[in-house]
């Protein structure tokens, strides 16, 4: 079947199989690998887009369902070479080791920022708690939060 | 496998009756996991999300009306959260961020696992469950819809419309037992209002039995109330806990919670 | 990591430095292994063994060959070469032969157009099992039959242990083993298996070249001994074998290991298209290793100072199906079961026996983990008969330079144990939080399952060390080389080494380390891969920071001097090329009957680390939450302090998932929660924050005096944690992970 979606503003078009969640078409049929297939659970948080300005897995998404629907990705985030705060803060406070968590944790914290730009050490770790890091330990990601909310 | 995007609820139920086989999927956030691991291959999926009448919540002759895609994140929010205690509660347990963006009331009925954090909090407040087909329209008392683990009254041809639950009428609370402080499926949990409109105690525990269940009683018996939940449970050994440890855990809940809801 | 890294960051060594791959890694740009792609590529798909022990009488392909989109139905028949392989003993199937000795063993693979279709056809395929008693008791496993045929790891030096089903058994005695004392503790400890939990799935992506030769594009942690290992399962020459590092999600032991690599390159050289495969989470549960379970019983016996006079252990360690390290775990395990303390008597027995439980080998700690967990409850145990404050006790006995291990091995390095135990102990402790608060800072978290009630803080404090580098006698080497060119007038430089980035960060190491050597800012890193250096070794053993800068160093250092001889300048166009090969240096084998070391060592160099922690535990329900970690880590230098301390938190986080939620549970050798829902590992909720002090003693064998910092973090927080909730519980709290049912007394 086809699917339609308005990705990072630009429209796009795959032929998927209806089984497909949208984080597969994303990575596989549309180029955009940034969001990350951890586990495919909903568990880890890895694959977090935009949906419609919701912050959801899109492992958990059927690729139907974002049919004719508004997705941000993490290689949506940047603007004309720009870093977002976000991704520069990760970058900055040492929040990137392996890196695979990335992508999903500079979503979801973006996401965090923009409805509330000066959370509360509670707030981030609660905004945070369904993406998982397996590297850091977390303590350099909140740092990254607060310099970003800061900046 | 096909998708089917019903753009109305008469679409819905015309194709619900079309393909009896089909698997309904609003949040996704189980049938989706059954999904990506191989554990389902529906012919069709009833894909429900383009259904507007099954969005959102509204007052409804003294009651609330929570339609069946009223996602956790929703069920957080005031004036809802405030009417609904509880369920707020409840929904704030539920995984994280994501999962309660997507997740929703009516797919926690749909699943009805014996561990659903909406199931206790609706079951205190009475909830009746709303279901169509194009047969017609039938209402379904909760604990009557939850019919085993993982099992309910949906006959083949329906859907859940909407929930009906009685708006808190004293203070409620929402207590979940996991061995993380996030993102953990219920090893046991409670929830519990104090309603001074009945002059009575109710309690509705998960993941204590093959389904959510309820225990009551006057106001004037909150004494032995803790033993009463704890023995109306029946707990299993599994991955997640085991069978005395949530017992005893459930007397300790409805012990706190009791002592909460009177403070 | 493509050869295109080359954000230019300039930091020497000494300095906190931006990680190079930061920025692709913020913007999703970083191409990991499961993010390659390639035109014409085919998905390969693993039918794996739904049995933990079962012979396989017959695999039958046929329904599966000819369904849609399938290009390949292969088993062990069509294995080209050497049908088993491993890290160090090839005891392990490339595809099951004729039987099945653990869950999640692959028999089949599978290569279609679509995902779907390899699952599909992989479903044809009639595997006619005939169920055996699996073997899951470690205890009982020398008494039953044998699982593999003759003795895959007998020999090689190791004590002769002819109970069946021994992989190795090391027994150290060290002074006279049945010298008594004023008091004695005891005690019997248990560790659950532990998973990596590496974020990204085992995956990679082969092609075949138009020569019978192949490219292989995984995630490892090392390329050189994947190559050794593939190439003769595919009957092919090393040089025909190309392994290329794709982006590494984490690793932590979990990689040493081969998953899909033969699979995808077998697949690819059969059906000549390139073929990429990806692990889902309940696959990468079996697609790889696992830290070993264990049972500890241990004996102190010491003076009323507090003087410990004979540590005697005994240690099982469960190995599940196959070697893996398994014997270098063994080693490790009984070299460190004392503990970080002068004992001049000690028995330490350790035995790991293969069974039908999931394998295990190398995770971060490889041994100490499980012994660190046994000896410092004993200490605590310890201080608490004697009366002796637990941070004294171990002040009066930790090991100082110039001091001998049970192993006989004399101390030559640094090794400021008293000083990381001296360090953590002075850190100020955060005063309790008043009530009421809310509920994401009490046990259960957002559970919301107390407001305060049954609430009760405990503090607790661990130490623990471990080697750096391999051991025994392994010849560890690891090759750098540096290309000096020039253009302008300006020198530039590339730096190649196979040393595999899995998130520590050591491709800042390796350009720090030439930074500073060719005082040149124009350096860029290579790509790592098999086909322009020699080999690495591995990114374990908290090594490749030590290995690596001491190859670019040696490397660097050479090109200088070839600078020097042409005159300090090159013209433009003129290069200087060379390679050079690092090693720490040699260790020595251990007498098999007695454990002691021969000639110059085991060991290369230890590591230590000392940490308190703060827990609050409910303990009517049995829920914790850590409040406050503080540490004091030896590092030697530290390289690039900002990720020293990433590694120290991170590492933390590994060792406080075993104490408190982290276990693979199998029923009859099944594993039972192959997923995220049911492995929990900690989220943002469950760590707390962490006070991290390093201290800088140079290593004097080592350039610029590092030392390794991955692994003491989670050697001593799994034990640290526990410390804390037996101090809030007064429970003795003898397994991890800790289960609620213990605090709660049931
Ligand atoms: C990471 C993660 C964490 C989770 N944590 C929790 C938790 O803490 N507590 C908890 O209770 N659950 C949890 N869940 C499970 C899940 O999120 C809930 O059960 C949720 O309520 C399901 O809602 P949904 O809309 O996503 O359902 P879907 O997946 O869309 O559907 C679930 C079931 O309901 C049926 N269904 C859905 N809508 C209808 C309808 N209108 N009529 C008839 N049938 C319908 C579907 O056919 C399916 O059988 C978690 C899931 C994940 C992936
Ligand atoms: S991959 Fe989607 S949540 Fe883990
Ligand atoms: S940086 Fe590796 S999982 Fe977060």
């Amino acid at each position: 079947m086809r699917v339609e979606l308005t990705v990072n503003g630009e429209r796009l078009e795959a032929d998927v199989w209806a089984g497909e969640s949208l984080l597969y078409v994303l990575r596989e049929r549309l180029g955009l690998p940034g969001s990350k297939n951890a586990c495919e659970q909903g568990e880890c948080g890895s694959c977090s887009v935009l949906l419609d300005g919701r912050l959801v897995c899109a492992c958990l998404v059927l690729a139907a369902q974002a049919d004719g629907h508004e997705l941000v990705t993490v290689e949506g985030l940047a603007e004309d070479g720009e870093l977002h705060p976000v991704q520069a803060a990760f970058a900055e406070t040492g929040a990137v080791q392996c890196g695979f968590c990335t992508p999903g944790f500079v979503v979801a914290t973006a996401d965090l920022l923009a409805r509330s730009p000066n959370p509360s050490e509670d707030e981030i770790r609660e905004a945070l708690s369904g993406n998982l890091c397996r590297c850091t330990g977390y303590a350099k990601i909140f740092d990254a939060v607060r310099l970003a909310a800061g900046s | 496998m096909q998708v089917l995007t019903p753009r109305s609820l008469a679409e819905a139920l015309r194709l619900k009756a079309e393909h009896p086989g089909s698997v309904p999927i609003q949040g996704g956030t189980d049938v989706m996991v059954e999904l990506n691991f191989d554990r389902a291959r529906p012919e069709t999926l009833l894909n429900l999300n383009e259904v507007r009448e099954l969005r959102g919540w509204s007052r409804d002759n003294g009651s609330i009306r929570l339609g069946a895609g009223l996602t956790y994140t929703e069920g957080m929010e005031a004036p809802l959260a405030e009417a609904l205690p509880a369920l707020a509660e409840a929904s704030r347990t539920v995984g994280g961020p994501q999962i309660r963006n997507r997740g929703t009331v009516g797919g926690n009925l749909g699943t009805a696992s014996p561990a659903g954090d909406a199931l206790p909090p609706l079951l205190i407040g009475d909830a009746v469950v709303e279901l169509a087909s194009v047969r017609g329209e039938r209402s379904v008392p909760l604990p009557e819809f939850l019919t085993g683990p993982k099992r309910n009254a949906l006959a083949a041809d329906e859907l859940i419309v909407a929930i009906l639950v009685r708006p808190a009428a004293g203070p409620q609370t929402f207590m979940k037992v996991g061995p993380r402080n996030a993102m953990v499926i219920s090893v046991v949990s409670l929830a519990l209002t104090v309603d001074r409109d009945h002059d009575e105690v109710r309690a509705a525990f998960g993941s204590a039995g093959p389904v959510a269940g309820l225990v009551q009683a006057p106001l004037a018996e909150l004494n032995g109330f803790p033993e009463r939940v704890a023995a109306a449970a029946s707990p299993i050994d599994d991955v997640r806990g085991s069978a005395v440890y949530r017992r005893k855990s459930l007397r300790v809940l409805t012990v706190r919670a009791v002592e909460r809801c009177l403070q | 990591m493509s050869a295109t890294a080359r954000t230019l960051e300039l930091g020497r060594v000494g300095e906190s430095v931006k990680r190079i791959d930061a920025i692709p890694k913020v913007t999703g740009e970083f191409a990991y292994s499961s993010d390659l792609f390639a035109a014409g590529m085919l998905w390969g798909h693993t039918l794996r063994s739904s049995h933990a022990h079962a012979l396989v009488s017959e695999v039958d392909i046929s329904e599966a060959v000819g369904m849609p989109g399938v290009h390949a139905v292969l088993t062990h028949s069509d294995v080209p070469g050497a049908k088993t392989y491993g890290l160090e003993f090839p005891d392990q199937p490339v595809l099951a032969i004729d039987r099945v000795r653990y869950f999640g063993e692959p028999v089949a693979i599978v290569a279609a157009e679509h995902p779907e279709q390899a699952r599909r056809a992989a479903e044809r395929i009639r595997v006619a099992y005939e169920p055996l008693e699996p073997v899951v008791d470690p205890e009982q496993a020398t008494e039953r039959e044998p699982i593999h045929e003759g003795r895959p790891t007998a020999g090689h030096g190791f004590r002769d242990d002819e109970r069946p089903n021994v992989v190795r058994t090391i027994v150290i005695r060290h002074g006279d083993p049945d010298a008594e004392a004023d008091v004695t503790v005891s005690g019997v400890y248990e560790l659950g298996i532990q998973d990596q939990a590496f974020l990204g799935p085992e995956s990679g992506l082969a092609i075949p070249d138009a020569e019978g030769g192949v490219d292989v594009y995984v995630a490892t942690q090392w390329l050189h001994i994947d190559r050794d290992q593939v190439a003769p399962c595919l009957g092919l020459e090393p040089k025909q074998v190309r392994i290329h590092l794709a982006g590494v999600g984490g690793a932590f032991g979990g990689r040493e290991d081969l998953s899909m690599q033969i699979h995808a390159a077998m697949l690819a050289l059969h059906t000549d298209r390139p073929v990429k495969m990806v692990y889902n989470r309940e696959e990468s549960f079996v697609g790889h290793i696992h830290r070993h379970p264990a049972k500890i019983w241990m004996e102190h016996r010491a003076n009323r100072d507090g003087k410990l006079v004979n540590v005697r252990a005994r240690i099982l360690l469960d190995g599940g199906a196959y070697a893996s390290s398994s014997a270098a775990v063994t080693a490790n395990a009984s070299a460190f079961a004392c503990g970080p303390y002068a004992v001049e008597n000690a028995l330490v027995e350790c035995t790991c026996v293969y069974t039908n439980n999931p394998p295990c080998g190398a995770m971060r700690g490889f041994g100490a983990v499980q012994s660190c967990f046994a000896h410092e409850a004993q200490m605590d145990k310890l201080a608490a008969e004697l009366g002796i404050d637990p941070v004294e006790l171990r002040l009066r006995n930790a090991l100082a330079p110039g001091d001998t291990l049970p192993t006989g091995q004399r101390i030559t390095g640094s090794f400021p144990a008293a000083e990381v135990i001296r360090r953590a102990a002075a850190l100020p402790v955060p005063e309790p939080e008043e009530l009421p608060r809310d509920a994401l800072r009490l046990p259960g978290g957002s559970g919301n399952t107390t407001r305060g009630e049954g609430v009760r803080r405990g503090v607790g404090f661990a130490v623990g060390f471990k080697n750096v580098c391999y051991s025994e006698g392994f010849d560890d080497s690891t090759a750098a080389r540096v290309r000096l060119t020039a253009s302008d007038e300006e020198l530039a430089a590339e730096v190649h080494c196979a040393a595999a980035e899995v998130g520590q960060g050591v491709v800042n190491v390796i350009l720090q380390t030439a930074r500073t050597e060719l005082d040149l800012d124009d350096v860029v890193l290579g790509a790592a891969t098999t086909s322009s250096v020699g080999s690495a070794g591995s990114a374990s053993a908290s090594r490749m920071t030590w290995m690596a800068a001491g190859a670019v160093r040696l490397a660097a250092r050479a090109a200088n001097e070839e600078l020097a001889r042409r005159g300090g300048n090159l013209a433009p166009g003129e290069t200087i090329d060379v390679e050079r090969i690092y090693h720490h240096r040699p260790t020595t084998p251990l007498d098999p009957e007695t454990g002691q070391v021969t000639g110059d060592g085991a060991h290369v160099a230890y590591i230590c680390a000392a940490m308190r922690v703060v827990a609050e535990v409910d303990v009517e329900l049995g829920l914790t939450r850590v409040v406050w970690i503080g540490t004091a880590q030896d590092v030697g230098k530290a390289v690039n302090p900002q990720a020293v301390y990433g590694q120290i938190e991170g590492g933390i986080a590994q060792g406080l998932g075993l104490a408190l939620m982290e276990e693979i549970q199998t029923r009859d050798g099944l594993i039972t929660n192959a997923s995220f829902t049911d492995y929990l590992v900690p989220t943002t909720l469950d760590m707390p924050p962490v006070d991290a002090e390093l201290v800088e003693e140079p290593e004097p064998d080592a350039p610029y005096g590092v030392k390794g910092v991955g692994e003491p973090p989670t050697v001593v927080s799994t034990a640290a944690v526990v410390s804390a909730l037996r101090d809030a519980t007064g429970r003795e709290l003898t397994r991890v992970p800790v289960s609620p049912d213990e605090i709660v007394g049931l």
